[in-house]
């Protein structure tokens, strides 16, 4: 026979204030759960996002980064030709070399300077790499034009069209802003390689990336270019490449979410204890009465689980309501590789919050399962006293 | 002059909307060493009337004097410090501190003087021995039956040597066997040590043990 | 005060409820002093700065090299007493997992400019008349289990090629925050097997006299100013502050996850209280009945709570510092000198006496305020 579980629910009402604390308690844990994995996924989205499987990046073999890698321009050439490359709608293979540097530009108003990724691209870029103008044009060839990834906008000085930013001892005009769906590349000023290629470095590119024809066709490429006598280069795909990058930085952030949550998760843990001990403790003669009319103490068990896990739930809910309008939130940090700032938004997805939620429930099971225990194991006798 | 003069006493509650009228002009005196019992059917008042003797409430309207102090005019925190000085309560149930031993309830009203722990603890060792418990004084209640519960408590009474004892249904929740305890050893109390004691209950059997007895009806003083 | 063995006889009431909800606040306090630790060992970082060092590094970007004749004409700038350089190197030791700093310095120059690096002189000396030799931080050698003598491989990647190097000296820093996990060998070495190609990556300036730091930054950045390396000279203060803001705003994020941290269990000890308070409404009763005075009663529930809040703190306040005090926390490296301050420690117990006063109040306003008539009613 099944304890109604109406019983536990009005119970929970008699003890508004219990409940309320002890399901606030269990939010907290939640909402900073989902939060601060939220950061995480945010940020390793961001470089997952800059990656597309069916594209290829060439570095030079042993780069660790764009940064560190260099890829002559017979190199580029020699590259170019290679069959497996998808052609582009104007008839051009599909094939961007890019020159990246690290430059330093201020911040809005009083808030210093920070590192951002410059890359020098050509036409294919945008195809390859899935780029698309949201204000103003793209750059012109030949000329001492930039433009901006969106997410670099609103955070820097002298961001807006029209506007001049000044670098490595030349004056850039701004001509567009870009968006990039959301991917590392939103945090990046975009030029003409040509131009960016002597101001910085002498006859380098940093990176090849090309679109392949055929998906499957990345092993056989990786092979024939790497084995290549005439080239040193190490061949990713430029979803792995990306996704490596943000390997440390999300490493930390998880587990350090993980370590936290754990703490604040025993706390809440044992607040629960409190609370169902007491419930259970003021209601020995309801108890006394549900055994006497023959309820197993299989069910009473199950009852006080029930009500702990419900309490639970509505913490849980709730934690996860409250983290919820972090969702797409920039913020950004460093990333090590390039050295230079990634702007990333927090990314609550529905299996975070399930996960939240699950979380909320253990949380309800563990802490309640000692009192539920202890009410199923009550004797008639004693409780009638 | 008499220990407690009640004079003119008008006691109501407000009950919701309704204002119920306890007393209406009562006038009594209890005299020194006296023990008194005061009877009745339930909401006659005579618990209300003790509340009022010890000052844990105050009438609405009147004057009662304990010792030549006029308690009901005192304020709550007077109140408080008149209490630890000069009555001694006996409840019907909870009077113990479950947390506490038997010594360490007793001494309570102790913890509220200026003596020492020697001079405390020497004070609680004859209240205990008064009520025939010395023997328990390291029990904690759940130890101890009804019957000697209530004796602690009663020790906890007389420890700081009040003007007052004051009981309400002491024996309400006793057997036999230990209601009897309790009344001896109030009637000692009250015979050897001559304390004076007001005890409300509707147990008549209690109410014989006393020197008199008072009836009250719906805030109506009855012989 | 002699009613202190009330409180305590009221907390044994419920030991398990109570102890819960010391080791709760214990806990709390903990992961508090564990979070702000974070950030004041940041902070120290750049705090513990030099104020006589500069650094001048390029002012495009901190990834490009300066020439090397840069050197003398620093050292002609007012006000600056002495001049070093060095070049990170980057590169990765065995399966690249462990990150850990490698520099190539000027040995005669760079450890006069640091005297924080304590190197044994005999040590020391080996270091600087072997050019391949290498110079090793205690706590990097304790981390791959390396000794003096032996030859450890580096892989460039900003060099590329199998870099070896033979470990010939073992420094401590004198100064706690000071990293001991970096690996520092000769720029010359670096010079050579590059086709002397290699430049200093930056430069490090000593000042005769602190207070002229603006004047020689202003010299130095208008010396370069229209070369095609331009420069950017800041205190060695600002440099490392501007590594701390790199990681994002670490601070902010500490700081909102303490606060959930000291909110959630101020629920938990609220909730304790409050149960307690509800179950003792008769025990209040009799205590005023006997006497006692409503500011008495007030006292005893706040003192309940101060009990187990304070417990609870001097546990994990306490725990947290015995645990990173010995120093053997870094966060791989990254966090050198990891300790909770005084300041930190302050806080928590601030923090404690206020979760007491706030989980204390309600029950002890309302032990106060009972009204005895209306419990006995209750309770009887």
């Amino acid at each position: 026979m099944k304890i109604p579980l109406v019983y536990n629910l009005r119970s929970i009402a008699q003890r508004p204030v219990s409940t309320a604390m002890t399901a606030l308690g269990i939010t907290l844990v939640v909402a900073v759960f989902v939060a601060m994995l939220a950061l995480a996924g945010g940020f390793q989205a961001a470089l997952v996002k800059t990656g597309s499987p069916s594209n290829v990046i060439v570095l030079r073999r042993g780069a660790t980064s764009e940064l560190t890698s260099g890829i002559s321009r017979e190199d580029e050439r020699v590259l170019a030709t290679d069959p497996r490359i998808a052609t582009g709608a104007d008839g051009q293979p599909l094939i961007s070399p890019e020159v990246v540097v690290v430059v330093n530009i201020p911040r809005k108003v009083g808030e210093g300077m920070n590192n951002i990724v410059a890359r020098g691209v050509n036409e294919e870029a945008y195809a390859v790499r899935g780029i698309h103008i949201v204000a103003g044009r793209k750059f012109e060839s030949g000329k001492s034009e930039i433009i901006l990834g969106k997410k670099i906008v609103p955070r820097f000085a002298h961001t807006a069209i029209g506007d001049s930013l000044r670098f490595a001892g030349r004056t850039w005009l701004v001509v567009g802003h870009f968006d990039a769906g959301g991917s590392a590349l939103e945090s990046e000023i975009w030029g003409e390689n040509e131009q960016f290629m002597p101001v910085f470095r002498g006859q380098v590119f940093q990176s090849v990336i090309f679109r392949l024809k055929d998906l499957a066709a990345f092993d056989e490429a990786k092979r024939t270019l790497e084995g290549d006598q005439r080239l040193t280069v190490q061949v990713e795909r430029e979803s792995v490449f990306y996704a490596a990058q943000s390997g440390m930085l999300t490493r930390i952030m998880t587990v350090l979410a993980v370590m936290i949550t754990s703490i604040m998760a025993v706390g809440a843990v044992f607040g629960a204890i409190n609370t169902m001990y007491a419930s259970v403790s003021s209601r020995t003669s309801e108890i006394a009465v549900l055994l006497t009319l023959g309820f197993k103490p299989r069910s009473i068990l199950a009852s006080f689980l029930a009500e702990s896990a419900a309490i639970a739930a509505l913490g849980g809910v709730a934690g996860g309501l409250l983290a919820l309008p972090i969702n797409g939130i920039v913020t950004s940090t460093t990333n090590w590789a390039s050295f230079s700032e990634v702007a990333f938004a927090f990314r609550v997805t529905p299996g975070l919050l399930l996960g939240g939620f699950v979380f909320a429930l253990v949380m309800g099971l563990v802490g309640g399962f000692f009192p539920a225990w202890r009410a199923s194991r009550l004797r008639v006798v004693q409780a009638l006293r | 002059m008499a220990l407690v003069e009640i004079r003119n006493v008008h006691k109501s509650f407000q009950r919701d909307t309704q204002t119920v009228e306890v007393f209406e002009g009562l006038t009594l005196d209890f005299a020194a060493n006296s023990f008194t019992a005061l009877m009745g059917p339930s909401g006659s008042g005579k618990s209300t009337l003790l509340n009022l003797i010890a000052g844990l409430d105050r009438p609405t309207s009147g004057t009662i004097t304990v010792a030549g102090a006029a308690v009901s005019g005192l304020s709550p925190s007077g109140l408080a410090a008149w209490r630890a000085r000069h009555v001694g309560f006996v409840f019907q149930s909870y009077n113990l501190l479950p947390v506490l031993t038997a010594a360490q309830n007793v001494e309570l009203p102790l913890l509220l003087t200026r003596l020492s722990k020697k001079e405390r603890d020497e004070r609680v060792r004859i209240a205990l021995g008064i009520v025939g418990l010395e023997d328990r004084m390291q029990h904690y209640p759940r130890q101890l039956s009804g019957g000697q519960e209530q004796r602690v408590a009663i020790a906890r009474a007389i420890v700081s040597d009040p003007t007052l004892i004051l009981l309400d249904e002491p024996t309400g929740q006793l057997d036999k066997k230990s209601a009897e305890e309790v009344l001896t050893l109030l009637q000692r109390l009250n015979a050897e040590m001559k304390k004076t004691i007001i005890m409300v209950t509707h147990d008549a059997h209690a109410a014989e043990r006393a020197q008199q007895v008072l009836h009250i009806d719906k805030g109506v003083l009855a012989r | 005060m002699k009613l202190f063995p009330l409180v305590f006889a009221n907390l044994r009431r419920h030991k398990l409820r109570t102890v819960l909800t010391i080791l709760g606040v214990a806990l709390a306090t903990f992961l508090f002093a564990s979070l702000r630790s974070v950030v004041t060992t940041l902070n120290q970082g750049a705090e513990v700065a030099s104020a006589s060092r500069m650094v001048v590094t390029h002012k495009t970007a901190i990834v490009f090299p300066l020439p090397m004749s840069y050197k003398e004409r620093l050292a002609t700038v007012k006000g600056v007493e002495a001049v070093t350089w060095a070049n990170w190197f980057g590169g990765t030791y065995g399966d690249g997992k462990t990150f850990f700093a490698q520099y190539a310095v000027d040995p005669d120059t760079w450890f006069a400019m640091y005297p924080e690096v304590g190197v044994p002189p005999d040590q020391f000396e080996a270091f600087k008349n072997e050019r391949t030799a290498a110079l090793v931080g205690k706590g990097l050698m304790e981390v791959f289990g390396w000794h003096v003598g032996q030859d450890v491989t580096i892989r460039g990647s900003i060099y590329p090629g199998d870099w070896t190097f033979t470990i010939r000296g073992v420094y401590t820093p004198t100064v706690r925050a000071f990293d001991d996990r970096s690996f520092m060998f000769h720029y010359d070495y670096l010079y050579e097997h590059t086709d002397h190609r290699a430049i200093p990556g930056w430069f490090v300036l000593r000042l005769s006299d602190p207070s002229l730091a603006p004047q020689v930054a202003q010299t130095v950045d208008d010396m370069f100013q229209n070369s095609s390396d331009p420069t950017k000279t800041g205190t060695e203060k600002a440099f490392n502050q501007g590594f701390i803001t790199m990681w994002g705003n670490v601070r902010f994020l500490m700081n909102s996850i303490g606060m959930a941290v000291v909110f959630a269990i101020l629920m938990v000890t609220a909730n304790a209280m409050m149960m307690t308070a509800r179950e003792r409404t008769g025990e209040v009763a009799v205590l005023k009945t006997i006497g006692f005075t409503d500011r008495t009663l007030f006292g005893l529930v706040m003192g309940e709570a101060s009990v187990i809040t304070l417990t609870g703190a001097v546990l994990g306040l306490g725990g947290a510092k015995l645990l990173y005090g010995g120093g053997g926390v870094t966060m791989n490296g990254m966090l050198p000198g990891f300790d909770v301050t005084a300041g930190t420690l302050v806080l928590g117990f601030v923090i404690a006496a206020v979760l007491a006063l706030a989980s204390g109040i309600v029950p002890a306003l309302r032990a106060a305020r009972l009204s005895i008539v209306q419990a006995l009613r209750h309770v009887e």
